[in-house]
């Protein structure tokens, strides 16, 4: 059996760097899509009339209430048994994933961005008002500067919780980080190794995320929209 | 003498809730004039003086700048107004996310047009005009109470408008900071610019102001110069009300300052 | 419409089965509470009251079980970890095998680093006076933060701890894929048997559903009752 530094280098990471690649794949285009769906869900829980306030209130509490795995196994294994009109909708492993973990982060997000929105005091749209600025204008350069400032650290917590909960799919049959080091450690029975490897990747991914989101948040912080520490 | 208002508020009928928070107010200023609307809280000071540029919608009434009756319905008639209309609120409201400049320059550039560079120097001018030429890179955050009204009499001028509606504009402060807001205002008033002050400065107020507009559960109950309702036996609302916030302070600061 | 009720139906009869795992996912968020508890306390206070080194521990700890997602954390210990340890004749008590222990473990171990921070921040937000009226008392820095500090600080944290409650329940779901019975896995056998995955999905989501809610519903009881008074509402943290 080959020493443990060997067998890293020679199996488990060139393994990885694959589905470290399929991880990007997903986790890039889910965080960009789960913002998305947050800010236009999050400004209309806010802004909409009440009846679509109050739906999106209930896809909010829905898909935080239940576990991503479940939600990731419904659009991936029984999605395909409702059918439109005669056609199937069938997904495969990869949008699945991608839908499942946007959706998702997006109920995440819209509560972010919605606290945002609501920290912005009455006095500041008043004021923008009083200027004579338009609706559009006031929402533009006094509303949303504020908002996303505010709303900022809680929208990067969720990205680093995207990049962790990626690992799940996995579960149905994507080859990402996690399904490559389960492939590995089940043809060469060495766990321990291989799942140490896994979890250095996916800390590696999420440190230099924090830290980009920490550059990203210094950066467009102002005096009155310090960060708190945690 | 016989100069036309530059502003004129006729009528106003204001209802929030049921409840008639103006009712029936009438007023005008010429231009340079000075209006002070004196009276306890809930007396509608400060729903008229947002009533003027329909920040709350009068329900009926018709205010008039130079002459020509506003269409409250017309969008494009209130953005205009407002532009003209100049406003001071007693807790400031700077945009918290713009720093002292950018607080004065973004409505020169997003409402008036302007470049860049013309907006900035004019809202260097004005940062000037009230002693904050050496602040411009400062958040609200970093200024005190006294510091962040002045830059917010400074937003409002830079649109250069033609009449300043200042809602209880030191109520918010220190008592050590007001000084220096009242000195803009004094300031503004010899220069010329027309106003209609709500406030509690009373005595302050009397050396500028050519008329007192006193007024109680939304109507104006008082009007006339400081100095006839305020000497000792007019027995007018003014000086018993006047009277109470002195006694109230703890000073005789109830005469008339001249 | 008419397939859906039909396979509605069939799955119905797997209803028992499925509420059974109740049990299983019941115990897995009440031992991983119970172990975030047991170590989240000492590492809270550690953070706090300890020194540079263990203020680093503590940090690295967080960082650890922050970072890794739960899934790897699962495999590692299950597949890997576990077997190393099955071969200690000390530890010989444990049931190492037990996929069940696993998953308690790693919930556990992880809640203990989230929970560590939802303590930690409460008693920061306590005002210093307490601990110096305590100490004026004479009461060792030990006594003081079990007598004074933790009583204020445990209450403080039930609104925070309602959203980890939340988190492990979802997480626990997890656990069917080291062979822990709970509902997920019962809900993907009878499917993978009945080929029904689209009523038995719903009827998963809609148990967890109702468990978070009802958890929630609890845990604001809770707080309702062992509020001090004088002491606002804290948001989760």
């Amino acid at each position: 059996m080959e020493g443990f530094l060997d067998f890293a280098v020679n199996r488990i990471i060139p393994a990885l760097d694959a589905g470290l690649w399929t991880s990007v794949l997903l986790i890039v285009p889910a965080s960009l899509l789960g913002i998305a769906i947050g800010v236009i869900v999050g400004t209309a829980r806010v802004y909409a009339p009440r009846p679509v306030g109050k739906a999106l209130d209930w896809y909010v509490s829905l898909f935080r209430g239940t576990p991503l795995v479940v939600q990731l196994y419904f659009w991936y294994f029984a999605l395909p048994y409702v059918s439109i009109g005669g056609v199937n909708l069938v997904l495969s492993p990869m949008w699945a994933s991608i839908i499942g973990f946007a959706l998702c982060s997006g109920a995440y997000q819209s509560e972010y961005i919605r606290g945002g929105l609501l920290s912005i005091k009455r006095g500041q749209l008043r004021a923008a008002q009083a200027l004579g600025m338009t609706p559009l204008t006031t929402i533009t350069s006094v509303v949303l500067p504020q908002a996303f400032r505010r709303a900022l650290p809680g929208c990067g917590n969720e990205i680093i919780y995207l990049i962790k909960y990626s690992s799940l799919a996995s579960i149905i049959t994507v080859s990402d980080l996690t399904g490559m080091g389960r492939s590995l450690a089940k043809s060469t029975f060495r766990n321990t190794e291989v799942f140490i490897v896994v979890g250095l990747y996916y800390l590696a991914l999420v440190t230099v995320a924090t830290f980009v989101l920490r550059a990203v948040e210094k950066r467009l912080e102002l005096p009155g929209f310090e960060t708190k520490k945690d | 003498m016989d100069q036309p208002a530059i502003l004129r508020v006729e009528n106003i009928v204001k209802t929030i809730g049921g409840q008639r928070i103006l009712d029936d107010v009438s007023f005008a200023v010429k231009k340079g004039g000075l209006k002070v609307l004196i009276g306890p809280s809930g007396a509608g000071k400060s729903t008229l003086l947002s009533c003027i540029n329909f920040l709350s919608p009068p329900d009926s009434g018709v205010i008039s700048l130079d002459g020509k009756p506003v269409n409250g319905k017309s969008k494009k008639e209130l953005l205009a107004l407002r532009q003209q209309v100049g406003m001071i609120f007693q807790d400031f409201n700077l945009f918290d996310h713009l720093s002292a400049m950018e607080n004065v320059r973004v409505a020169l550039i997003k409402v008036k047009g302007l470049d860049k560079r013309a907006a900035t120097n004019r809202a260097m001018e004005e940062l000037a005009r009230v002693g904050l030429a050496d602040k411009p890179s400062l958040y609200p955050a970093q200024l005190s109470g006294g510091q962040k009204q002045r830059v917010s009499v400074a937003r409002a001028l830079a649109l250069d408008p033609k009449v300043l509606l200042l809602d209880e504009p030191t109520s918010a402060l220190d008592p050590e900071l007001i000084g220096e807001v009242l000195t803009v205002i004094r300031d503004l008033a010899d220069e010329g610019m027309t106003m209609v002050m709500a406030t509690h400065q009373i005595s302050f107020s009397a050396s500028l102001a050519d008329e007192f507009l006193f007024m109680e559960k939304g109507r104006i109950v008082e009007r006339g110069a400081p100095a006839v309702l305020l000497s000792r036996n007019s027995g007018s609302r003014t000086q018993s009300f006047c009277a109470k916030l002195s006694e109230l302070a703890g000073d005789a600061s109830c005469e008339i300052a001249s | 419409m008419e397939g859906f009720l039909k396979a509605a139906l069939a799955s119905w009869e797997a209803l028992p089965y499925i509420l059974g795992g109740l049990w299983w996912t019941a115990g897995l968020i009440l031992g991983a509470m119970a172990l975030g508890l047991a170590f989240g306390v000492p590492l809270a206070v550690a953070h706090v009251y300890g020194g540079r080194l263990a203020r680093r521990l503590v940090s690295g700890y967080v960082w650890l079980f922050r970072g890794v997602p739960i899934l790897v954390q699962l495999y590692l210990f299950y597949f890997g970890i576990m077997a190393y340890l099955s071969e200690l004749p000390a530890l010989s008590f444990l049931p190492l095998s037990s996929g069940f222990f696993s998953a308690v473990v790693v919930l556990g171990l992880t809640s203990a680093a989230y929970q560590s921070q939802i303590f930690r921040g409460a008693m920061q937000s306590l005002p210093a006076g307490q601990l110096k009226a305590a100490r004026a008392l004479g009461l060792s820095d030990g006594q003081a933060i079990r007598a004074i500090i933790l009583p204020q600080a445990l209450r403080l944290s039930i609104p925070a701890w309602s959203n980890e409650y939340s988190i492990l329940l979802k997480d626990s779901a997890l656990a069917f894929t080291i062979g822990v019975l709970e509902v997920m896995a019962r809900t993907r056998s009878v499917a993978a048997v009945t080929h029904q995955p689209l009523p038995l999905s719903i009827l998963a989501g809609a148990l967890f559903f109702f468990l978070t809610w009802a958890g929630i519903k609890t845990l604001k009881r809770l707080e309702a009752k062992v509020r001090i008074p004088g002491y606002a509402h804290q948001g989760t943290l």
